[in-house]
C-alpha cells in the first residue's frame, strides 16, 4: 500500500466525525479534470501552457484596442513585472490556498530575497555574485526567515498567526529602513548588477525581453515543482491540515512540520521573485516591501482561486494589468470619450474628473468581500476546493469554543 | 534625570493608551463573541475622527472654543454622534460582510475584514484627502495647569524638574475613556444584555436554547464596540488636531497588540494592554529609539502570542487548532 493511499483510506475509516467529509474530499486524488491526459502531466502542462503564453502574450499589441496603449516594448516589460507577481501568488498559493496559513506578511520574504540580492551583486557589499546562483541563494535565505518566523509561530491558531505575520510583515521593512548603517537606510541600495546570460540577449534597462524571458522560465520551474509538491505526501498533508488540523494531526501527519515546510517553500518562492525583482529594477529600498504588497498578493491568490496554481497565477496576471495598465488607460479613455457629467439629484457625477486609479483598493475590497460572500472558491477554483466549499455536511460545523467577553 | 519629563512622557502616555484602550475593546469584545479579528476595526476607528471633522465642518467650528457651555454641549454632540454612527457602521459591517460567514471556513470572514477595511479607507481616501487633514481643536491645545515638581538631591544623584503642563485636552480624554470603560464594564457586568453578550461568547447555542436573541446580541457587541472606536477617533482628533485616512493601520495594529497583552476576550485586560503599549511606545521613543518603536510593539505581540498567548489578564483560551 503506497504512503498516499494509507492516509486517504486511515482517514476513511476513522470515526473522526466532523470535517471527515472535507478531510476525504481533499484527500481524492484529483484525476476527474477535463483534460485528463494534462490533468496526469502536470509538468508537460505547465511548460506548454507556459511556452503558449509567452509566445502569446507579447502579439497582444497587435490586436485593436491594446496597440494604442504603447510599443510592444512597454508590453513585454509590464509582463516581465506581472511575472513577479504572479510567482508571489503561485508562493502565497502554498500557504495559504494549500496549507490554509493565512500569511499577511509575504511582502517580508520578498524584500529578504530582494535585499539578499542586493548584498550579492552591488557595488554597496562589492560582491559580484552571478544572478542565477544568487536567485537560489534569495530562495535559500528566504526560506530561511520563513523558517525562523514559522518554528515558534506555527503552533498558534489560524488567526493568531495571520498577526503574527502581519506583524513581521511591519518589521521587516523597519529594519532595512533603521538599519542603515548596513541597508543604506531610506535611500535603499542602488546599481545592482544585471544577470548575464548571453543565449537570451543582453539584460538591459532598455531591453525587456531577456527579463521577460527569464521571468516566465522562473514561473514555469517553480509551477512545475508546485504541482509536483502538490500531488505529494506533502501536499496531502497540507490540504489535510487546512481541513482539520486536529483529524491530520490524529492520523499521524505532523502538522508542525508541514505547516513549517508550506512556509518555508512559500517563502522560497517569494525570495525567488525577490531576486528577480531586484534584478530587473536595478535597486530596493524598504518602501518597496509594504504591507500593500501582502494585501495585494492575498486579493491575487483569493481571486484567482485558493489552492488552484493555474488560477492564481492568472489571476495575478489579471490583477496585475488592471491594476497597473487597466484603470489607466480607463481613465484616457473615459476622459477621451467625451462622456457629459451626469446630474441625479443632489449628485453630480462627472466620470471625466474620476482617477480610477484612486479606486484600486476600493475595487480590492469589493473584490475580496464579494468573493468571500457569493463564490469563496475563486475565479478559477480548484475542483477539490469547490468540492470542500460547497460540502453539505459540513455546512453546520464551526468553532464553538468561544472566549468570554 | 529630570523628573519633570518623566511625568510628563507619562501623563502622555497615558492619552495615547486611552485612545488604544478604547480601540482594544472593540478587537476583544468582538473576538470574545464571533471569535473574529475584525481587521476593520482600526479603520472604523479613523472613519470616526473624519466624522468628527465633517461634523465640526457642518457646525461651522473654526478652532478652539472658549466659551464652557457652548464647548460641553459641543462635545457632548460630538462623542454623541461619532459614537451612533459608527456603532451604526459596525453594525451594518457585520450585517452584510460577516453574518453571513459565520459558519464559513475560518479563512473567509478573515479576508472579508481585510477588504472592508479596504473599502472604508479607500471611501476616506477618495471622499477626504491623499494627505492628512486638520481637524479643529475645539479644546484649546495650549490651555492646561501647569505644575512644578519639586527638585532634590539623593547623595550626589541630582533630580531636576522641569514643570509639567497637564493639557486639559488631554485630562478630557483620559477622564472620558475611563469613565466609557467603567460604563463599559458595568453594562456587560451588570445588566440583562450583557448577560446575553457574555452568555452568547461562552457557547452560543446554550445562550439560543435559553432564549438569547443571537444575532441582536452579535450586532449589539459589534455597536459597542464600533462606538468606542468612534470615540477614540474624535478623541484621535482632539488630541492631535488632524487625521488621514491611514492611521486605522497602525492604530489598529497597536490596539490589536494591546488586547493580545491584556489577553484577548477580557476587557479589564484590554484597557490594561492599551496603557501598558502607550507606555513602551512613548518610552522608547524618550530613550531615543523612535525610529524603532513600531518594530518594539510588534516585537511585543510576537512574544506575547508565542510565550503567552493568553495574555497578561486571560486565563481561559484553549490552544485549539
Amino acid at each position: 500500500m503506497s504512503p498516499r493511499r494509507s492516509i486517504s483510506s486511515a482517514i476513511g475509516n476513522s470515526p473522526v466525525g466532523r470535517g471527515s467529509g472535507r478531510l476525504r474530499a481533499a484527500l481524492r486524488p484529483a484525476t476527474s479534470s477535463a483534460g485528463r491526459y494534462f490533468g496526469k502531466h502536470q509538468s508537460l502542462s505547465v511548460l506548454v501552457g507556459m511556452a503558449v503564453a509567452t509566445a502569446i502574450l507579447p502579439l497582444v499589441v497587435l490586436i485593436p484596442p491594446f496597440s494604442g496603449f504603447g510599443g510592444q516594448n512597454d508590453f513585454v516589460d509590464g509582463f516581465a513585472s506581472a511575472g513577479v507577481f504572479v510567482l508571489l501568488a503561485v508562493g502565497l498559493n502554498v500557504v495559504v490556498g494549500l496549507a490554509g496559513l493565512l500569511d499577511l506578511g509575504y511582502a517580508a520574504f520578498f524584500a529578504i530575497g530582494a535585499y539578499t540580492y542586493a548584498y550579492g551583486a552591488s557595488p554597496f557589499s562589492g560582491l559580484d555574485v552571478p544572478f542565477w546562483p544568487m536567485l537560489l541563494v534569495g530562495a535559500a535565505v528566504a526560506a530561511m526567515a520563513g523558517l525562523l518566523l514559522g518554528a515558534p509561530t506555527l503552533r498558534l491558531r489560524g488567526d493568531y498567526l495571520a498577526i503574527v505575520t502581519l506583524g513581521f510583515g511591519e518589521i521587516v521593512p523597519v529594519v532595512f529602513l533603521n538599519a542603515d548603517k548596513y541597508t543604506n537606510g531610506t535611500n535603499g541600495i542602488s546599481a545592482l548588477y544585471q544577470p548575464a546570460l548571453p543565449a537570451i540577449g543582453d539584460f538591459g534597462f532598455i531591453n525587456p525581453w531577456p527579463y521577460y524571458i527569464t521571468v516566465a522560465a522562473i514561473i514555469a520551474v517553480a509551477m512545475m515543482l508546485l504541482y509536483r509538491l502538490e500531488d505529494s505526501r506533502l501536499g496531502r498533508a497540507w490540504m489535510a491540515v487546512r481541513e482539520d488540523e486536529l483529524a491530520a494531526a490524529s492520523m499521524g501527519i505532523n502538522t508542525v512540520t508541514t505547516k513549517l515546510l508550506a512556509f518555508a517553500i512559500g517563502a522560497s518562492t517569494s525570495g525567488l521573485a525577490g531576486v528577480f525583482y531586484a534584478s530587473k529594477l536595478g535597486l530596493v529600498s524598504p518602501s518597496q516591501f509594504g504591507f500593500t504588497i501582502s494585501f495585494t498578493v492575498l486579493a491575487m491568490v483569493v481571486l484567482g482561486g485558493m489552492g488552484n496554481i493555474w488560477g492564481v497565477a492568472i489571476g495575478a496576471f489579471v490583477v496585475y494589468e488592471i491594476q497597473s495598465q487597466g484603470l489607466k488607460q480607463l481613465n484616457n479613455f473615459v476622459a477621451s470619450s467625451g462622456i457629459p457629467p451626469i446630474h441625479i439629484g443632489f449628485v453630480n457625477v462627472d466620470l471625466s474628473a474620476v482617477n480610477f486609479l484612486d479606486y484600486q483598493f476600493l475595487l480590492y475590497g469589493l473584490a475580496l468581500v464579494g468573493m468571500m460572500l457569493l463564490r469563496p472558491e475563486g475565479l478559477f477554483p480548484s475542483r477539490r476546493r469547490k468540492q470542500e466549499l460547497h460540502d453539505v455536511d459540513d455546512a453546520g460545523a464551526s468553532n464553538q469554543e468561544l472566549v468570554e467577553a | 534625570m529630570d523628573a519633570g519629563i518623566l511625568t510628563q512622557q507619562a501623563f502622555n502616555a497615558l492619552t495615547i493608551g486611552a485612545m488604544y484602550a478604547l480601540i482594544a475593546l472593540g478587537y476583544t469584545m468582538v473576538y470574545g463573541i464571533i471569535e473574529l479579528i475584525n481587521f476593520a476595526h482600526g479603520d472604523v476607528f479613523m472613519v470616526g475622527s473624519f466624522v468628527t471633522l465633517w461634523l465640526l465642518s457642518t457646525f461651522g467650528v473654526q478652532g478652539a472654543i472658549n466659551d464652557p457651555p457652548r464647548l460641553t454641549i459641543m462635545l457632548i454632540v460630538m462623542f454623541a454622534f461619532t459614537m451612533t454612527v459608527m456603532g451604526l457602521v459596525g453594525v451594518v459591517i457585520e450585517r452584510f460582510a460577516y453574518r453571513p460567514l459565520r459558519n464559513a471556513p475560518r479563512l473567509a470572514p478573515l479576508i472579508t475584514a481585510i477588504g472592508v477595511s479596504f473599502i472604508l479607507q479607500n471611501i476616506i481616501q477618495v471622499t477626504f484627502s491623499n494627505s492628512p487633514v486638520n481637524v479643529p481643536r475645539v479644546i484649546e491645545p495650549q490651555a492646561g495647569a501647569t505644575v512644578q515638581l519639586p527638585q532634590f538631591a539623593v547623595a550626589n544623584f541630582q533630580v531636576t524638574a522641569s514643570p509639567v503642563t497637564f493639557a486639559y485636552s488631554h485630562i478630557f480624554i483620559i477622564v472620558l475613556a475611563v469613565s466609557l470603560m467603567v460604563a463599559l464594564q458595568l453594562f456587560v457586568g451588570r445588566t440583562r444584555l450583557g448577560r446575553a453578550m457574555r452568555s452568547t461568547a461562552i457557547d452560543r447555542e446554550a445562550a439560543q436554547l435559553m432564549g438569547v436573541d443571537i444575532n441582536t446580541t452579535i450586532a449589539l457587541t459589534f455597536f459597542i464596540g464600533s462606538a468606542l472606536a468612534g470615540a477614540a477617533g474624535v478623541a484621535w482628533a482632539l488630541n492631535y488636531g488632524t487625521t488621514k485616512f491611514d492611521i486605522g493601520f497602525q492604530a489598529g495594529l497597536k490596539s490589536f497588540t494591546a488586547a493580545v497583552l491584556g489577553g484577548i476576550g477580557n476587557t479589564t485586560g484590554a484597557a490594561l494592554g492599551g496603557f501598558l503599549i502607550a507606555f513602551i511606545e512613548v518610552f522608547s521613543s524618550q530613550l531615543g529609539y523612535s525610529r524603532w518603536s513600531e518594530a518594539i510593539v510588534f516585537s511585543i505581540l510576537i512574544l506575547v502570542l508565542v510565550f503567552r498567548p493568553t495574555g497578561l489578564l486571560g486565563q481561559r483560551l484553549a490552544e485549539r487548532a
